[in-house]
């Protein structure tokens, strides 16, 4: 699954883990018809229309022995509100069965494959942000930074306030977004003071958000996907 | 509807509290003090967790039956010679307070810290009734001298710095004084002393009433609580309905992660237990004791979306760790109960009709529901919120129309991907160097603060079949 943002902002993500996963002996299909799982449209109380987004994501993923998604909340969303967007027996069988078969990127390579030694692909000093969804949804805090600690080639270093939320929220950023931007601030402000080149977030909208602000204010660090920084396995 | 809705747009709140660099300044050196002390109190405690999920559980099966709870409470305390009052709206609660104050001739009441009475702003309707009122919290003290509210349920001076407290003390007292917490602690005593003494009312909340006991329970730290309660000739307690507990064994469950999750401390420096008045043989104690039981919309909720809410310790803990709460501080949300959990309260107490701004004070980090005590799912009750606001077409035309055509494109792939070729070409004189720094519309609250990647020249779905060819080359 590519999601939304994925596939209109960062494509170059969705090729990475495409990558990554046959160098890993994965065989990689992407079912056509894909647009966005929703959680937009459900985070903001839309409800009939996430669900119908919803029916939609399961039917084409029917056929996938696992989904793997790039993005902590959109992973959440299959996994978590999926099923209970289904009014009928059958669409929550078919949600619940989709929801089994789903993996966050980082929980997919080391959870699922058990692979968790790679090179580098962006040499220097790397920290990580937690994404809200990644880690108080699906409570994943250790996947990544497996994942990161392991990499040749490149330094990792702990992030203070790491678990703390970017500001980011989805619509949030835009209906307050002098709230959201003072939050993003605190945050960018703990990423330059770690001395990392690069912050490394799961989640698309985190990388927005972090990516956006950083670039404002001209920062040499960059935020960049964990699919990006895993180069070849070792 | 008890509370006044604010009169200006919660952005436009949050943006002089952005602005407020002495808000700021005490904000963030107060909650980040309490998430370490938090933090620390449960890392040294690992059966925590396992009671956090009892407390939780004791809710639960105390709501099952909360009628049956409560008439055990009011007849335990009436056995105990104590009066009880069910108040169904906040009106009727100040109503009752005052009858009991004008029949006991009281002319001036202290108080201590509770969330209650400032919910049903029982300050105002004693001063209008001639009747004068002391907070004798030091929070509350210092609040009540700058004419302000609370911003926070167990802090509610936290928006303050120390060198304000003390210019306040200056103007308010005639007692120029160093910002010295001690020196000011010391002259705040000085002051209140002498209205404890003449007091002939003690008005105080309660964090639980024990109903196989009849006991109301104050959890505090700077013994005003116990002076309150037992000083004035008449004590008067003001509880939620839902603070009812079944018994004493219940209590030490809460208050074994109450305080850690309030201050960071093993427990408060003191929980005062009051049994009713001064029975013969008793040396202190009041001659009357009342206690005010407040429904105002909670016993709507036992079948209500906001169920979980009446779980509620009153903590403040999901307010430390909120993102919002930790920019904006507790004035900005407009009602008496500020934070995540707020939201949800005045939904409760003023109809889901005024928060329809608040639901969205939240990026759903979640970080709230981590840190409640009694693990309440808050993001969950917020995005319902916002689905009955949906559902009650109270968003405003533009963003029903932004979400309309949103659900559409998600449903139809080729719609969608036209969007984005259309997109592609709008885009194309707000690109500078890879990158937008301006867009019109709503897109400008992002781009007035950060830069937005354009849609990728190539989005994912077009670079597929290259791609799919790249595996059997």
């Amino acid at each position: 699954m590519v999601t939304c943002l994925g596939d209109l902002f960062y494509p170059e993500v969705g090729e990475a883990i495409v990558r990554l996963l046959r160098r890993l002996g994965v065989a990689v299909d992407f079912p056509a018809g894909q647009t966005c799982c929703g959680l937009p449209l459900f985070n903001s109380g839309y409800h009939a229309d996430a669900a119908a987004a919803a029916r939609r994501t399961i039917a084409l993923f029917e056929g996938a022995e696992a989904v793997v998604v790039p993005s902590g909340s959109c992973a959440w969303m299959v996994k978590h509100e999926y099923p209970g967007l289904m009014t009928d027996p059958a669409g929550r069988a078919a949600a619940e069965r989709l929801a089994g078969r789903t993996h966050e990127l980082s929980q997919f390579l080391v959870k699922r494959l058990g692979r968790r030694r790679f090179r580098s692909a962006v040499p220097g000093r790397l920290t990580y942000h937690d994404s809200c969804h990644l880690l108080r949804g699906l409570q994943e805090a250790e996947s990544p930074r497996a994942l990161l600690r392991d990499l040749a080639g490149a330094e990792f270093v702990d992030l203070p306030g790491a678990d703390e939320c970017c500001g980011f929220g989805g619509s949030f950023a835009v209906r307050l977004p002098e709230v959201s931007a003072a939050v993003l601030d605190k945050k960018l402000a703990s990423v330059e003071a770690t001395g990392a080149d690069c912050v490394v977030a799961c989640d698309a909208g985190c990388l927005m958000q972090m990516r956006g602000g950083l670039s404002r204010r001209r920062s040499r660090v960059r935020a960049v996907h964990l699919a990006e920084v895993l180069g070849e396995p070792r | 509807m008890s509370e006044a809705a604010p009169v200006t747009p919660l952005r436009e709140r949050a943006g002089q509290a952005l602005q407020d660099t002495f808000l700021q300044q005490a904000l963030t050196i107060a909650t980040t003090k309490f998430i370490g002390l938090r933090r620390e109190a449960f890392d040294d405690f690992p059966e925590g967790e396992a009671l956090r999920d009892r407390a939780r559980a004791i809710k639960e099966a105390t709501l099952q039956h909360l009628d049956r709870h409560l008439e055990q409470l009011i007849d335990s305390v009436e056995r105990g010679g104590g009066h009880v009052h069910y108040a169904t709206t906040a009106d009727e609660a100040r109503r009752v307070v005052l009858d009991i104050a004008g029949r006991a001739g009281v002319r001036v009441v202290v108080k201590s810290k509770s969330m209650a009475t400032e919910e049903i702003h029982l300050n105002d309707a004693l001063e209008a009734a001639g009747i004068t009122a002391v907070e004798t919290d030091l929070g509350e003290y210092i609040i009540q001298l700058a004419h302000e509210r609370p911003s926070h349920i167990i802090a509610p001076a936290i928006h303050k710095t120390k060198g304000q407290v003390a210019e306040l003390f200056a103007r308010e007292l005639g007692r120029p004084t160093e910002p010295d917490p001690e020196v000011l602690t010391r002259i705040a005593r000085a002051e209140l002393r002498e209205k404890f003494l003449i007091a002939d009312m003690g008005i105080s909340g309660a964090n639980f009433g024990v109903a196989d006991t009849g006991t109301i329970v104050l959890v505090t730290n700077e013994g005003n609580g116990r002076m309150v309660t037992s000083l004035p000739r008449v004590h008067v307690a003001v509880m939620g309905v839902e603070k009812v507990i079944p018994s004493m064994t219940d209590l030490a469950v809460f208050l074994a992660i109450l305080a850690k999750s309030a201050t960071g401390q093993k427990l408060s420096v003191y929980t005062s237990l009051v049994n009713g008045p001064r029975r013969g043989g008793e040396l202190e104690g009041p001659e009357e004791f009342h206690l005010v039981l407040l429904d105002s919309g909670r016993i709507d909720q036992l079948a209500g979306p906001l169920r979980e809410a009446l779980a509620c310790l009153r903590c403040g803990a999901c307010l430390n760790v909120c993102p919002v709460y930790r920019q904006i501080g507790g004035h900005a949300y407009g009602y008496t109960y500020p934070g995540p959990i707020g939201i949800l309260l005045t939904a409760m107490l003023n109809g889901p009709g005024s928060v329809t701004e608040l639901a969205h004070a939240s990026s759903l980090c979640g970080a709230c529901a981590d840190a409640c005590p009694v693990r309440i799912d808050i993001p969950r009750m917020l995005i319902e919120l916002r689905r009955d606001g949906v559902e009650r077409r109270l968003p405003r035309w533009p963003e029903r129309v932004v979400f309309g055509v949103l659900g559409r494109l998600l449903r139809r792939p080729a719609l969608y991907r036209l969007a984005a070729r259309v997109g592609r070409v709008l885009q194309r004189p707000f690109v500078r160097g890879g990158t937008i720094r301006r867009l019109p519309l709503f897109l400008g609250h992002w781009t007035r603060t950060r830069d937005l990647p354009p849609i990728a020249g190539r989005t994912f779905q077009e670079r597929w079949a290259r791609l799919a060819r790249e595996d059997h080359p």
